[in-house]
């Protein structure tokens, strides 16, 4: 008998994202800048499907307010580009500034309960929408716009843009995906199953989730970038707006809470339907949320997870299998 | 406006996020269960009790009450249907399904009615907008005293139903243990839709409340909701007049809030219910500890 | 005829079976005890018989009819009552306002509030405080007195003695007694086996979810009785235990 973690099917796929990774690589060289934003939209969902499935699947922290650090995000990049400083770099230094407010914060919001921590985010959210909105160098409420990105010709931006936008994706999915191999990940599952047990056998609760709720800021924060590099406008009811929560449950739940692939499984569904209901409208909003809450009523380990129990099949190696010398049992979550 | 008007401004515009409120808190109190569509129920309420203004042209406060019932039973459906299976799975289930929920109203709502701001102040009577000029720069107005009566006879009936009554008692036992409420005979199932169908039926009343003294528009819950959490956290959760004294507060905060700056007003709220959190839960012992 | 029939019925917790298979019967105006070590099983099969518990297979039978999937606040109805194990008492309702909640399924019965101050004295003068102010015994009355008040056919009593000391429990069993003598029929769970012994008519024994001794009480001595407890089998001449 055995313990194994890479099985045929998880090398195969492994090195199949690599070559995945490679080809989106070149769809600006393909598509025109059309396809290219819609394709750039559908990499801002998947890191924002994975962040708060790292919140909420790894760390059993439901937050509806990650939009603090999507608007931090995108409002960094105006404010750093209006310093004069490159816009490309900007919108790094945006990144980090998201990632670094997101400490302070989880000094005191990582101590609340479920409800207390959901809605304390959704405030901390608004507070700092507010302030923006007093801001007028920013804009205050009317918005503002990225000008100094008109410097690029539109084709390059676009390429740029998505280029960032891939360059982040496989950043952070990579970043998860060796943070769940590691011990650590280990112990995230053991806070997940049960926060208690972990905790008497020396898990370190409190830190662990400190790594996941910086790491969703950073994350939430390239997002933001990204928003605003996309569209080149930028207002505080959009940016800080709880819709972006509204689409992260979405995402999440429908794709697989807790599972690795299936935010991005759960990204690619709200991209096609967000494609096909290009009109958008409150039909389709209510379907979402309908969705969402029969998901998470009647299926709450979402598409994925029912892929993964019915067919045992597991793409990427976060989980271990227990082989034995007659067949292969499933021994671990 | 002079400090003494914020206050009794304030009072006035704490009566009625305590109103809001006062749903939130007994569906956490008895079931522990925070909806996140509270606040899209409470314009619900509103709408509803608009439509029947429009069609027979009655005052609010009588279309209202034939909204009530409406209510009461959209509660109790709320419970069996949404809520009772949300209670059996996990903590964070309640909150997902709820939140699913209010988007789903926030939108039927939209494409029932337009996103046009509706109002109910018009068809609520001229003593709403009625006030007395105690001096120059104080005056009291009707609608605030009716809201702040209101709020006392709400909790205070509340109050009594829990205390003095059968159901109230069990209502009481099933929130301090449902299944030992379940052996001496109380159908929980009941109690909680029973709680629901309460909590609707007030949050309804807010939402009349709401269209009184301002405008409210299909999008109009999810501020609501943060208003009404705020209210119960200030005030401390699983306390019904501590619900009560919480919106008090928040009202209170936020015309001082305004005193300072017109658009600090709702910041104000929320910096005290993110310093009462804090004082509750961060304590002394904020220490910064990375991953050791 | 039988009041309360279990008919291999079989618990589980997830993956953890508490109930193997236990089957027996209760007569009307019986009093049967059921003893057994901790985790043999006792609390789950009381709460399953009571409704708290969803038995995985198995039938329950209370007076011919079948009342294995009702849930618990149906059975009181029907005239089954639990003391839970840890009395379970509504913290801040009064003494009065726990009685009186209780009375909810509306039997008819010579149990009420004044009935229960009756048998249960040291409860006259605590009537308006509230049970998270009571004391260990007071409690245990007033949980008592509690699954009196609809008033049932069968009572059920898990562990009436714990964490009380013994003159406490003497008082509290010399109420029950009384109340026994009246026709209920009882089935109750303890650990102390002398008053197990002296109160019941019948003895159950359990050990990890299997019935293992079932009996008069009269007519067992307490070495067979300590060795199921135990699961101890008997010697052979010579030899050790197993």
């Amino acid at each position: 008998m055995k313990v194994q973690r890479w099985t045929r099917t998880s090398m195969l796929f492994t090195s199949g994202t690599g070559v995945v990774a490679l080809a989106l690589a070149s769809v600006p060289l393909i598509f025109d800048s059309d396809v290219v934003q819609k394709l750039t939209n559908l990499l801002i969902l998947v890191i924002l499907a994975a962040m708060w499935n790292a919140l909420a699947g790894y760390g059993g922290l439901l937050s509806v307010g990650q939009q603090a650090f999507i608007g931090v995000g995108a409002y960094g990049t105006v404010f750093f580009a209006g310093l004069g400083v490159s816009p490309y770099v900007a919108m790094l230094l945006a990144m980090v500034l998201a990632g670094a407010v997101s400490v302070p914060i989880s000094l005191f919001a990582l101590r609340l309960r479920a409800a207390q921590f959901a809605i304390g985010m959704w405030v901390i959210a608004e507070v700092i929408s507010i302030l923006v909105r007093l801001d007028k160098n920013l804009g205050a409420g009317t918005g503002i716009s990225l000008i100094q990105m008109n410097q690029y010709a539109p084709n390059f931006r676009q390429a740029y843009t998505f280029w960032m936008a891939l360059g982040f994706a496989v950043l952070f999915l990579a970043a998860l995906f060796f943070l769940l191999r590691s011990p650590l990940g280990a112990s995230l599952q053991a806070i997940r199953d049960d926060e208690d047990a972990a905790r008497s056998l020396g898990v370190r609760v409190a830190s662990r989730k400190r790594l996941l709720f910086v790491l969703a800021g950073f994350g939430c924060g390239a997002a933001g970038v990204l928003i605003v590099a996309n569209t080149l406008f930028i207002e505080p009811g959009s940016a800080f707006s709880v819709q972006w929560s509204a689409y992260m449950i979405f995402m999440v739940l429908v794709g697989g809470l807790g599972t690795f692939e299936g935010p991005i499984l759960g990204a690619i569904l709200l991209f096609a339907v967000q494609t096909i209901f290009t009109q958008g409208g409150p039909w389709y909003l209510v379907g979402l949320g309908a969705t969402a809450a029969l998901f998470a009523l009647l299926l709450p380990r979402g598409l994925w997870g029912a892929i993964e129990e019915r067919l045992g099949l597991r793409l990427m190696p976060v989980g271990y299998r227990v082989v034995t010398s007659s067949k292969q049992e499933e021994a671990s979550a | 406006m002079s400090l003494v008007n914020a206050i009794v401004q304030g009072i006035f515009l704490g009566a009625f996020y305590a109103v809001l409120a006062c749903g939130l808190s007994i569906m956490f109190g008895v079931m522990r269960i925070i909806n996140l569509a509270h606040g899209d129920v409470a314009v619900l309420g509103a709408y509803l009790t608009f439509v029947v203004v429009e069609r027979t042209g009655a005052s609010a406060f009588v279309a209202f009450a034939v909204a009530l019932p409406v209510m009461l039973l959209l509660g109790y459906v709320l419970q069996l249907t949404v809520l009772e299976r949300s209670l059996k799975s996990g903590i964070l289930t309640p909150l997902l399904a709820t939140f699913g929920l209010s988007i789903v109203i926030q939108n039927l709502l939209l494409v029932a009615f337009s996103p046009d701001v509706r109002s109910l102040g018009g068809s609520a009577g001229a003593f709403t907008t009625a006030s007395w000029h105690v001096t120059g720069e104080l005056s009291i107005s009707a609608l605030g005293v009716l809201v702040l009566v209101v709020a006392v006879v709400v909790f205070g009936a509340l109050q009594l139903f829990l205390s003095y009554t059968r159901p109230g008692w069990a209502m009481r036992a099933t929130a301090e243990d449902p299944d030992a409420a379940e052996l001496v005979g109380i159908d929980s199932r009941s109690v909680y839709a029973r709680a629901t169908a309460l909590a609707v039926a007030i949050a309804a009343l807010g939402g009349l409340f709401l269209g009184i003294r301002s405008v409210f528009d299909p999008v109009s819950g999810p501020t609501q909701l943060i208003f009404a959490f705020e209210a119960v956290v200030i005030g401390g959760m699983g306390s019904l007049w501590g619900t009560l004294l919480g919106g008090i507060a928040l009202g209170l905060a936020q015309t001082l809030g305004a005193q300072l700056h017109p658009q600090f007003s709702v910041l104000a709220g929320h910096l005290l219910f993110l310093a009462v959190l804090v004082a509750r839960f961060g304590g002394a012992r904020l220490t910064l500890r990375l991953a050791r | 005829m039988s009041l309360l029939e279990v008919a291999e019925l079989d618990c589980r917790y997830g993956l953890l079976q508490a109930v193997r298979g236990v089957s027996f019967e209760v007569a009307q105006g019986e009093i049967l005890a059921l003893i057994g070590a901790n985790g043999a099983g006792k609390t789950t099969l009381l709460r399953s018989i009571a409704g708290a518990h969803r038995p995985h297979t198995g039938k329950v039978s209370f007076d011919g009819a079948d009342v294995t999937r009702l849930p618990a606040h149906r059975r009181v109805s029907l005239g089954i009552a639990l003391v839970p194990e840890g009395r379970r008492l509504f913290p801040t309702l009064t003494v009065e306002e726990n009685l009186r909640v209780a009375a909810v399924s509306h039997r008819r019965g010579r149990w009420n509030v004044q009935a229960v101050l009756d048998a249960f004295p040291l409860l006259q003068a605590r009537r308006k405080v509230p049970a998270a102010n009571l004391s260990g015994g007071e409690q245990q009355a007033v949980a008592i007195g509690r699954a009196l008040m609809s008033n049932p056919r069968l009572l059920l009593l898990d562990e009436v003695s714990l964490g009380l000391a013994p003159v406490v429990v003497d008082a509290v069993y010399r109420s029950l007694i009384e109340v026994i003598q009246e026709g209920v029929t009882v089935l109750l769970v303890e650990q102390d086996l002398t008053r197990a012994l002296r109160v019941a008519g019948r003895v159950i024994c359990m050990l990890e979810g299997r019935v293992v001794l079932q009996g008069e009480a009269k007519a067992l001595d307490r070495d067979r009785v300590v060795a199921a407890y135990f699961g101890l089998r008997r010697p052979a001449v010579g030899g050790a235990p197993a």
